[in-house]
């Protein structure tokens, strides 16, 4: 049997919640993190709500040194060096150490560096100021920003990556952390990502018409995946960082552990067939998923619990539908399915490793999330999954298997299979 | 103009190097033979931001080539002092 991979250490900064307690408590309480943002209303946004977390730069004191916190502005690299920090301390490391973990990498990904940081250089350099702007702006209009301040902060020096693949890069994230300890290149990995959805990512989705708008004056109720009043997703921010690591590297330093990643698939749809830049191709998902479960030595039918990718559009009947026949489970025998997303909105970037956090989370604490704000379900898929499959309450449920997929533009899908860890050789 | 005295501009470069230093004491006891690289163990690439906090502290304009001479606390004081002369 080759190197299993296990998850030893969680982090999370979500819009229900900073810090893994908040975000458990939030999760098992069914607590939205979705709030009105009188500014979209200024803007003329169609959606005026989004799930921002409850973060400052001041929350980094006790991580960043002071002077690496002076000139530092950036909300998305902000929420990355907290997530990435808490889930190496959960682990059971410090910080601020000498040491240099040759063993350790990271894969962290991002859509978009803070476009604040871009909307400050342009206007200075515009207002032909540019040697006013000194020598933290470059750090910060990176994509690699958030893996070089993480890097750093840890002392890691295995591989470091920036990966983007919209909105699977998180759970992309993951898997090439998994899949580098799995071939042998790293004993760890820190993996993750992040996101700030700021306004003019926001005004670009909102130009597309595929956000929510009717809930402007109930923000809680304006993410409804799975439900027939559906009518576009809530975008969120944050990050979300897990700790991977070799069993056996696990076992010697006498780490907690919390789950098993048994495999996973990344591919894409090939923008054919049904596949676009904003939508995919159903063989596409089929075909990961599949190689998925392959990947991982488990059915269709071992799957106790599908974390959705399920944003509250149109999609969300696809995804259905491409689950059943990827696991070949219809009706009163399609697994448990639920979304993060009605909590919290879609995080882009970082909704596949804030999902994947929930994940182990419930794994670890016997439990699945309900699907908040679901009045209606959407009848067109309760003729593919029962009513039973899609909770709207919290139950306790000891979860064996699951599998968590996201799906992004350019018809991109990540799908990975999770276990509880069994001590079974 | 009025010319600065050089006891006045140490202590209020005590203030400009301060989010740049990690080693609070020593700032407090810097003199003008104090290397800011060396002693202060300042980041290099800091050396860019505290000489632009210092000429908004005393409205100037440091070039880079004034900027070349600074290496520890009396060298940044005779380009300040300097400055403050050619620019009022």
């Amino acid at each position: 049997m080759g190197r299993r991979v296990v998850v030893t250490g969680l982090g999370v900064v979500a819009p229900n919640g900073v810090g893994v307690p908040a975000f458990l408590d939030s999760l098992k309480n069914g607590r939205s993190g979705i709030k009105f943002i009188p500014e979209y209303q200024e803007l003329n946004f169609n959606c005026q709500v989004a799930g921002i977390p409850e973060f400052s730069m001041a929350d980094l004191k006790g991580y960043l040194s002071e002077v690496t916190m002076h000139g530092l502005r950036d909300s998305t690299i902000g929420y990355a060096i907290k997530a990435a920090a808490d889930a190496w301390i959960d682990a059971g490391n410090t910080l601020n150490g000498e040491e240099i973990f040759w063993e350790t990498g990271c894969v962290f990904g991002n859509s978009i560096a803070d476009t604040d940081s871009m909307k400050r250089v342009i206007g200075m350099v515009d207002a032909k100021l540019s040697r006013k702007l000194g020598s933290r702006m470059v750090e910060q209009l990176m994509n690699s920003g958030a893996t070089a301040y993480i890097s750093g902060l840890l002392g890691l020096g295995n591989r470091i990556i920036t990966n983007s693949a919209a909105c699977a890069t998180g759970a992309q994230a993951v898997l090439m952390g998994y899949e580098y300890i799995k071939n042998g290149q790293a004993k760890r990995m820190v993996a993750g990502s992040n996101e700030f959805v700021d306004r003019y990512v926001f005004g670009a989705f909102d130009s597309m018409r595929i956000l929510s708008r009717k809930f402007n004056h109930s923000p809680e109720q304006a993410s409804r995946p799975l439900s027939a009043s559906a009518g576009g997703f809530v975008p969120g921010s944050g990050a979300g960082a897990l700790v991977l690591e070799d069993l056996e590297f696990a076992l010697a330093r006498n780490a907690v552990i919390y789950a098993e990643i048994l495999g996973g698939e990344s591919n894409s749809g090939g923008q054919r067939n049904g596949g676009s830049m904003t939508a995919q191709n159903p063989a596409g998902v089929n075909a990961c998923i599949t190689k998925a479960l392959s990947n991982a030595n488990v059915k269709g039918s071992d799957i106790d619990l599908i974390a959705g990718h399920l944003t509250a559009t149109g999609a969300d009947k696809m995804e259905i539908e491409n689950w059943a026949g990827a696991l070949n489970r219809y009706g009163d025998d399609f697994p448990l399915i639920n979304s993060v997303k009605s909590m919290i909105g879609h995080c882009l970037s970082a909704a596949g490793s804030i999902e994947i956090v929930a994940l182990v989370l419930q794994i670890m604490h016997k439990f699945v999330h309900a699907n908040i704000n679901l009045e209606d379900p959407n009848q067109e898929i309760l003729k593919i999954a029962s009513a039973g499959s899609i909770p709207t309450m919290c139950i306790n449920k000891d979860i064996n298997i699951a599998a968590k997929a996201n799906f992004g533009f350019g018809d991109v899908n990540t799908c990975l299979i999770f276990s509880k860890y069994e001590n079974n050789g | 103009m009025k010319i600065m005295d050089r006891r006045v501009i140490l202590d209020e470069l005590k203030k400009v190097l301060l989010p740049y230093t990690h080693n609070k004491e020593a700032l407090n006891n810097i003199n003008e033979q104090t290397d800011l690289i060396k002693d202060l163990k300042i980041n290099s690439a800091n050396l860019v931001d505290i000489i632009i906090d210092a000429e908004n502290q005393y409205n100037i304009e440091i070039d880079m080539d004034a900027a070349e001479k600074i290496n520890n606390v009396g060298s940044c004081i005779d380009v300040i002092i300097e400055k403050m002369a050619s620019t009022n």
